[in-house]
């Protein structure tokens, strides 16, 4: 039952700047305290001042998200465009979905930065690489969606009390216990016999009262987690996030 | 299959007969047949509620964690109780759902314990709970004349409307916790665990982890529906969500799944209520 997948991407939306973007590789966020460095083999010496700084307050919250929207629909836009060989129904279904909610997360994020900042101030379409995941290998397509899908909890707990308008952040508690329900599924996947759903290796205690809770990661944290992945290949700074 | 004998539970003679004592609790259901009185009667119908333990709407924190702290309560005593040995889940699950509800009732006992020391002097003590919801449902199997199948498909069936009452109303609460960012972010922290669990649970019954539009699901009960209903929302910060949808999917379903819709503090006490005594 081979369903046709046509990739959606959203229109680019920084033209000017966009190329140089695209010619560095490995690099990318500073963030308050953080600095990241390019990869050696790269040769493009940027301008310091074309690099997006994803801003402050409640745009560089939204900006962030959709910094991390752009990741997850680009990594499952890879996985839909040719599953791994010997993929099950159920495995098929659940990676559509992620795709289809992910996308719709990414595009809707473009569209509501865009509504209220102006176009500079909304992050452009990144780029990833994604050449250390074998997309035909089930193993590191469902890892990998695991870590994506851990890790967006993670931002989004982490990123609430940053966030003034309240419309926002239910918006954000909308979007993560979708993140969550992801991160269970894809858990369940990989070890049907586990109960890695909401596991002691990724959950925390607070309190003392227990490992039962989801951690809350500082964007620095979560930027710095997502830089060692390697994927993304735009740069970008945090400078007003902590 | 044990969800086609609890559908088929849901429209046999005995289970009517059971709905009769709650039925003659409400007088304005005498007249209605028993099948409308059983399709009548959602979990969010707050009349039928003697007494609401937490606070809603007043919009302050402590309102807000000690609706939490109701909620975890309900879910920690439900679950304790069908872990006790020879249980529900021990008798008629199988080891891998024993496992999850084991771990499950783990969190849902630390929620409680972290509420009610985050809550201090405003704690409140838990509200006395019954989970047949007057004979409805017999979820423990405590009645004989319920098979244990029927039984833990109701314990499954009730789960899952916990579970995803759990994430809506915790996300009901998120504005009244703005400003205490501490308390928000732990809130959140527990809201996710939910989503975890509701995803879990419902793919434990052969559904989805998600919601779609706003259905309950194959095998829940219409008594369930006040879970659900609101989830088939489609707009955004004001912005339609089906022009994001990707092609080959299906817009409405994919948009109203990517989106957990919050219920208001009435509509989840309204919704707990028919579990408190």
């Amino acid at each position: 039952m081979k369903k046709e997948i046509k990739v959606h991407s959203p229109k680019p939306i920084v033209g000017n700047g966009r190329r140089q973007f695209l010619k560095m590789s490995g690099l990318a966020v500073a963030g308050a305290g953080l600095l990241f460095a390019c990869n050696d083999d790269d040769d493009f010496n940027p301008e310091p001042t074309g690099i997006f700084d994803l801003g402050s307050g409640d745009l560089g919250i939204l900006n962030y998200a959709f910094a991390l929207e752009q990741l997850e629909a680009a990594f499952y836009t890879n996985v839909v465009n040719s599953f791994y060989a010997g993929i099950s129904d159920v495995e098929r279904q659940v990676l559509l979905d992620l795709y289809y909610h992910e996308v719709i997360h990414r595009d809707f994020f473009a569209a509501a930065i865009a509504s209220v900042a102006d176009a500079n101030q909304v992050l452009p379409t990144l780029e990833f690489n994604f050449n250390s995941i074998d997309f035909s290998n089930r193993d590191q397509v469902l890892a990998t969606a695991k870590v994506l899908e851990d890790t967006g909890v993670t931002a989004y707990n982490g990123a609430g009390r940053f966030l003034t308008n309240p419309d926002y952040l239910v918006l954000a508690g909308k979007i993560v216990s979708v993140e969550a329900r992801h991160a269970s599924a894809i858990a369940t996947l990989i070890d049907p016999t586990s109960v890695d759903f909401a596991g002691d290796d990724v959950l925390v205690d607070l309190g003392g009262s227990g490992i039962a809770y989801d951690a809350a990661n500082l964007p620095s944290q979560v930027l710095s987690a997502v830089v060692g992945t390697g994927f993304v290949t735009t740069p970008f700074t945090a400078n007003g996030l902590q | 299959m044990n969800i086609i004998k609890f559908l088929d539970e849901f429209t046999s003679e005995k289970l009517m007969e059971k709905n009769f004592s709650r039925e003659a609790m409400f007088g304005t259901m005498a007249n209605m047949g028993k099948k409308a009185a059983l399709a009548a009667i959602p979990f969010g119908l707050a009349t039928m509620s003697t007494k609401t333990y937490a606070q809603s709407g007043s919009g302050t924190p402590t309102s807000a964690l000690q609706l939490a702290l109701t909620l975890e309560y309900l879910e920690a005593a439900f679950y304790n109780k069908s872990l006790i040995n020879g249980g529900i889940v021990e008798q008629f699950g199988d080891a891998r759902s024993l496992a999850v509800y084991t771990l499950i009732a783990r969190h849902e006992n630390s929620h409680v314990a972290f509420l009610q020391a985050g809550l201090g002097a405003d704690s409140i003590p838990s509200p006395e709970f019954d989970f047949t919801v007057g004979g409805m449902f017999d979820p423990f199997n405590e009645d004989p004349n319920v098979s244990g199948d029927v039984s833990y498909a109701q314990f499954l069936a009730i789960s899952q409307a916990l579970e995803d009452t759990g994430v809506r109303a915790y996300k009901g609460q998120a504005g009244n916790l703005i400003s205490t960012p501490d308390l928000l972010t732990a809130a959140l922290q527990i809201h996710s665990v939910e989503a975890r669990h509701a995803s879990e649970v419902r793919r434990l019954r052969g559904l989805k982890g998600w919601i779609t539009r706003d259905e309950r699901g194959a095998g829940m009960p219409a008594a369930t529906q006040a879970t659900y209903d609101g989830e088939q929302n489609t707009s955004q910060l004001g912005v339609d969500q089906i022009q994001f949808a990707p092609s080959g999917s299906n817009p409405l379903d994919a948009v109203t799944e990517s989106y957990d819709e919050p219920l208001t503090g009435d509509q989840a006490v309204a919704i707990a209520s028919v579990f408190i005594v």
